[in-house]
């Protein structure tokens, strides 16, 4: 079978169960792909070699009831993998190797799957288009020289590219859905608490939610289900009666109630995503369920809202980078000189201007009026949810303001980068669960998505409106391999 | 507002980043372009509203305070990046 790498994951799953494939067949074929791959520079580290020795160990006593039965698979480089490099992207962990396995990644190798490698991603996920990655730009399948989005850009761009059949990324501020909007993918942040965050390098502890990337939509329900779990040691991980995402899922949603936001209809806002917005209300209509005009007010204050939040608790996370117990570190000419260069050649640009910014927030005499101000504004944004859930089970919006744009393109103006998270962070903020799906094209042939919001814990809801909607927008991802050595 | 380079200096200290004349210079210009949007949060009244401090509404699981990670000293020395056996090196601190 020469198109093993087209199949869906479900499909995989499928033939390894019914043995008209072998998990080293599966294998082979993710590994040979990603080989003629290199130049979308999707890899930061690879573990083919293993990956094909467990392959084989796997075919020789396979366990078929397992959920995710041999599949190789590749993870974005923010996931510590025991014994594997981790480097969250950046100089300051070039050769830090994890003693422990984070429970994300130990949910997926628990149901059968295989380590493909560790995927590009921005440097501690912090980038809307994987360009602040010390190990370079990644670039998106749909067109050469064109950012996948980020941070989880490696991802996004393995997914579209089909170098892996799934994989996971982490969504701080929209670093999940912006990069599959960017690719044709599908891509779900979870519900925070949902899955834990033990072992994910933490860029921002209050939103930071892993979640999974795939395909379509079931493969998507499918990888979620393996990764939701309740974990003691994520003091934030939730008990709560998580559902068998792909055995529930249904594209019978008739009767929901779909929220449009009008405050999601920014200035400046190209018409092309105006009108596929609308074609996305048509598709609710035509799947029977129904539409209702709702008011999210605090919308626009949400962005700025994350750029106290996020840089503040980034300054304190990365505080723990200083040289002294793993990872990079410069000559100093005592201890503090070593800490401060350190930090100045080990971390990128614009992770020292979010840390920077985080630390000038909560300096003394800032506080009450950056931070603080922040976490009410954050309040008011939340309630905005709570109100309209009283009327509504779910929101449609865009998932971006654009399609994917050029790299280099808005490398010099930090705010234009920042805009991209625009419709993407409101979620993060309420700590609710999003998916994108791919939805259609612009002009220029690119791919743009659409985003579902959802109540806390009600993934599943979500996931059956992106699945009923998938059936009628039959997105089909324009992939020429133009890529391939 | 205005963040200057006396200002740049100060964070940088606090934040343990080194940062030379030509950076601080860059650095300025940004936050401060990052700040002039964060001012839009200025618009809204917020006296009277309870602050968010956490998303997940639920109160901290107690556990039994049990040691799970055993022998594993070496391969966490193993990551230090000065070679040494039995310790973390840092540059000497006392004279």
């Amino acid at each position: 079978m020469s198109d093993i790498t087209k199949q869906s994951l479900t499909n995989l799953v499928e033939n390894i169960r019914n043995k008209k494939l072998s998990s080293t067949d599966v294998t082979k074929a993710f590994i040979d792909r990603s080989e003629k791959s290199e130049n979308l520079n999707a890899y930061i580290t690879n573990d083919f070699t293993s990956a094909l020795d467990k392959a084989k160990k796997f075919d020789q006593k396979p366990n078929l009831d397992l959920k995710l039965p041999g599949i190789p698979m590749a993870v974005k480089d923010l996931f510590c993998t025991k014994d594997i490099k981790t480097t969250a992207g950046s100089k300051i962990l070039n050769n830090f190797i994890p003693t422990y396995e984070s429970t994300v990644t130990e949910n997926i190798w628990n149901e059968g799957a295989i380590l493909l490698g560790k995927l590009n991603c921005d440097e501690f996920a912090m980038g809307s288009s994987n360009e602040t990655s010390f190990f370079g730009n990644v670039q998106n399948p749909i067109d050469r020289n064109l950012v996948p989005g980020g941070s989880s850009g490696g991802s996004a761009s393995a997914v579209a590219g089909q170098l892996t059949p799934v994989t996971i990324g982490t969504d701080t501020g929209g670093s999940i859905r912006q990069p599959a909007s960017f690719t044709g993918i599908v891509g779900l942040k979870p519900t925070y608490g949902s899955c834990s965050r033990y072992g994910i390098v933490a860029f921002a502890s209050s939103l930071d939610q892993a979640g999974p990337m795939a395909q379509n939509v079931k493969d998507c329900a499918l990888l979620h289900e393996v990764i939701s779990s309740y974990d003691p040691k994520d003091s934030t991980s939730i008990d709560f009666k998580r559902n068998h995402y792909s055995k529930e899922l249904t594209n019978n949603i008739k009767g929901k109630k779909i929220g449009i936001p009008k405050e999601y209809s920014v200035d400046g806002m190209p018409k092309e995503i105006e009108d596929l917005w609308l074609k996305g209300i048509q598709y609710i209509k035509d799947c029977g369920a129904e539409t209702i005009d709702i008011s999210l007010p605090n919308t626009s204050y949400a962005l700025p809202t994350y750029y106290i939040v996020a840089p503040a608790e980034a300054s304190s996370n990365l505080a723990r980078y200083d040289g002294v117990k793993y990872g990079f570190r410069a000559k100093g000419e005592n201890l503090i000189d070593m800490y401060e260069k350190t930090r100045s050649e080990g971390f990128g640009a614009e992770v020292q201007r979010r840390i920077m910014i985080g630390t000038y927030v909560l300096s003394s005499g800032y506080y009450d009026a950056y931070y603080l101000k922040a976490q009410k504004v954050r309040k008011l944004i939340k309630n905005d949810f709570d109100e309209a859930y009283k009327k509504v089970d779910a929101i449609l919006t865009p998932s971006t303001p654009s399609s994917a744009f050029k790299i280099g393109e808005k490398t010099n103006d930090p705010v234009s980068m920042y805009l991209n998270d625009i419709f993407t962070v409101p979620a993060n903020l309420a700590g609710l669960p999003g998916i994108s799906i791919p939805a259609g094209h612009d002009s220029k042939g690119y791919p743009l998505g659409l985003q579902i919001i959802g109540k806390a814990f009600d993934e599943q809801n979500i996931l059956n409106i992106a699945y009923a909607m998938e059936e009628k927008i039959n997105f089909k991802n324009k992939i020429t391999d133009w890529w391939i050595k | 507002m205005s963040i200057d380079l006396k200002t740049i200096k100060h964070i940088s200290k606090l934040a343990r980043i080194s940062v030379d004349e030509k950076r601080a210079e860059k650095l300025a210009g940004d936050l401060n372009s990052i700040f002039d949007f964060i001012e839009k949060l200025n618009e809204l009244k917020t006296d009277n509203v309870e602050p968010l401090t956490s998303i997940a509404e639920t109160t901290l699981k107690l556990r039994s305070d049990e040691v799970k990670s055993k022998n594993i000293r070496e391969q966490i020395i193993k990551n230090s990046p000065q070679d040494n056996e039995d310790y973390f090196v840092v540059p000497k601190v006392i004279e």
